[in-house]
């Protein structure tokens, strides 16, 4: 796979975060823009590692305000992973979403983050306060 | 005076391991099941804990807490065979298994079992931070009460955190300050690797170029009514500041994250011996402890890193406990004979080099089980004996991992043919260094964040 110049010839460590073994892998952009990728015990520490230089991505999990909750906070995460980069922004975008209770694990919360196409969802159940004896 | 109810399996506690062992109970054919649980929902920590990384090895997906205990709940709530008292705190547990707790509607609940499983999970040690000389202003949190805060009441606690100790709790709250907008100053760690899992101090520390200070401590807290900062050093070999090391961070809020103990007052209460390393009830294969009828699992058994085992451990605890409650029916005397027996007849297992504990600790010969221990340091690569026989080969190890491990018929098979009758002895696990690599800790003693 050939890399851009930026990453070219660079060499960088990095622990794979993709399962709880935490992989040292060790990255090496040769001189003719291959990627040679050291240290994964799984093919997925290889795909990781090759990410993390081109388009590193996370998960993120955070909180939205709830109204008519049983608890005043939902908690919601990106359907998949997001543009490292756009981490700050996604959570100023969320800072000021406030939803009605009740909710599912599952439901959208906020489609399209930032035009990433990828969907905030919840990650648990909400119900209405008046719901609960 | 109350009436005293029955029930075949008792289950305290409704995390994740009182979840999972009350499905197994009824699957094993109990047909009568109560959970314990003192707070007003099910899921215990894990609905406080919305990060990902939870059900990997389950579902083969990376869930959130609240996402993975929403795995367990609707079946546990669907189940008529499932009686559930929340809002229930247990106060008192007999050997003889007759367990007291109260409910504001209902008072004092007696409830007599055939079987019980723990399941209370673990609280938050502060000990370390009792130690710190200085003032004792606010803000100073644990770190799992600093996670209740933010993520469930939607109070955060300060702007400009340092966090003692490197555990997951901590590193999780690290990044969870960060995203919301608070500076976390820096996390010191006393040892000099890391507690948590790497994969945390790479997306929770070096995503966020949070600094990580290894072999280092907060010797003073500053502030009168508030904290104002703190002073953190290098700690010798001996753990013991060194002198001229101090360093003064300015912060308003210090998170401690020095570990997790088992809480374990109601086993105290049944006379249940517990093992001074897990701080856990000593238990068998069956997770049963030294109690007959009284089985243990999850983190009030030994602090799991992973969800996706106290699953495991309380999936074989309520299954067993179920096989107890049902086989009780005989004459009690009869039951009890063969309780003695079984006792007597196991092998009782040790930690031996470069293992920091072992569970289960004793064994009926010949049962095929997984053993899981944790090292008392990293290690490059390593081999495990089971007294002399060879059980397998682990690279990368770090006591922030709990290693699994099968234990085979052949394997019986050579501890037999070195030992003889195995009953009742007792043998030790041990992890030998791999010699052609040698142990590799961090060579410096501060880590800075990554240039
Ligand atoms: C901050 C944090 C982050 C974690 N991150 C991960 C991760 O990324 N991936 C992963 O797989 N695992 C993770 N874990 C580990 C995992 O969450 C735990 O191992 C798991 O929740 C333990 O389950 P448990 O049922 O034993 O205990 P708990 O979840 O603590 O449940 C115990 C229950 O017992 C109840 N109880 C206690 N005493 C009594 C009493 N006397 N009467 C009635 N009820 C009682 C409590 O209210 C509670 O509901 C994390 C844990 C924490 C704390
Ligand atoms: S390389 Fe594979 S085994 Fe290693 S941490 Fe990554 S996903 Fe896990």
């Amino acid at each position: 796979m050939t890399i851009d110049g930026k990453t070219k010839g660079n060499n960088r460590k990095m622990t794979c975060i993709t399962c709880p073994t935490g992989c040292q892998l060790e990255v090496r952009g040769g001189a003719d823009g291959e990627l040679e990728i050291t240290g994964f015990q799984c093919r997925r520490g290889e795909e990781y590692a090759r990410n993390e230089v081109l388009n590193p991505k996370r998960v993120l999990t955070t909180t939205v305000k709830v109204r008519n909750g049983v608890l005043p906070l939902l908690p919601v995460r990106t359907a998949k992973a997001i543009p490292k980069g756009l981490l700050e922004r996604s959570m100023d975008t969320l800072a000021d979403l406030e939803i009605q209770a009740p909710v599912r694990t599952g439901d959208v919360i906020l489609a399209n983050l930032l035009d990433t196409g990828i969907d905030v969802i919840a990650s648990r159940d909400m119900e209405k306060v008046s719901n609960v004896g | 005076m109350t009436k005293t109810r029955q029930t075949d399996v008792a289950i305290i506690g409704g995390g994740p391991a009182g979840l999972a062992a009350a499905i197994a109970a009824r699957k094993a054919g109990a047909k009568h099941v109560t959970i314990l649980e003192r707070s007003h929902e099910l899921g215990g920590i894990l609905q406080q804990c919305i990060h990902n990384g939870f059900g990997l090895h389950r579902f083969q997906e990376e869930l959130t807490g609240p996402e993975y205990a929403y795995r367990f709940i609707p079946e546990v709530q669907k189940d008529p065979g499932i009686e559930l008292y929340l809002n229930t705190m247990v106060l008192d547990l007999s050997s003889q298994q007759e367990i007291t707790a109260i409910h504001p509607d209902f008072g004092l609940v007696k409830l007599q079992a055939r079987a019980t499983v723990l399941a209370m999970g673990c609280r938050e040690r502060t000990r370390g931070a009792l130690s710190i000389p200085g003032t004792r202003p606010a803000g100073v949190f644990t770190a799992g009460t600093a996670q209740r805060f933010v993520n469930i009441d939607g109070y955060m606690p300060g702007k400009k955190v340092v966090i003692l100790g490197s555990g997951d709790i901590g590193l999780i709250m690290a990044r969870r300050f960060t995203l919301e907008g608070a500076k976390v100053e820096a996390v010191v760690e006393i040892m000099p690797y890391p507690a948590g899992l790497a994969r945390n101090i790479a997306q929770c520390l070096e995503d966020f170029d949070i600094p990580l200070y290894l072999s280092s401590t907060v010797t003073t807290i500053h502030g009168k009514d508030r904290v104002e900062g703190v002073t953190i050093s290098q700690v010798d070999d001996k753990w013991q500041p060194i002198p001229g090391t101090g360093r003064y961070i300015s912060c308003d809020t210090l998170l401690l994250s020095v570990g997790l103990i088992p809480e374990n007052e109601l086993s105290q209460a049944a006379n249940i011996p517990l093992d001074a390393k897990t701080g856990g009830a000593i238990v068998d294969e069956n997770r049963e402890t030294l109690i007959p009828g009284i089985f243990a699992c999850g983190n009030v058994l030994h602090v799991h890193d992973l969800v996706d085992y106290v699953s495991e451990e309380a999936e074989i605890a309520g299954e067993a406990a179920t096989r107890y409650a049902l086989s009780k029916a005989d004459a009690d005397a009869k039951a009890n004979e063969r309780d003695k027996g079984r006792k007597a007849q196991q092998v009782v297992i040790k930690p031996g080099e470069n293992v920091r504990y072992v569970l289960p600790q004793r064994l009926t010969p010949g049962a095929e089980a997984d053993l899981f221990l944790r090292v008392t340091q990293p290690m490059e690569a390593i081999t495990l004996y089971l007294d002399g026989v060879m059980l397998a080969r682990k690279r990368q190890v770090r006591p922030s991992e709990m290693l699994k491990i099968r234990l085979r018929p052949n394997h019986w098979e050579n501890l037999r043919q070195n030992r003889g009758d195995l009953d009742g002895k007792e043998i030790s696990l041990t992890a030998a260094l791999q010699p052609t690599q040698p142990t590799r800790l961090e060579p410096e003693t501060v880590r800075g964040a990554r240039p």
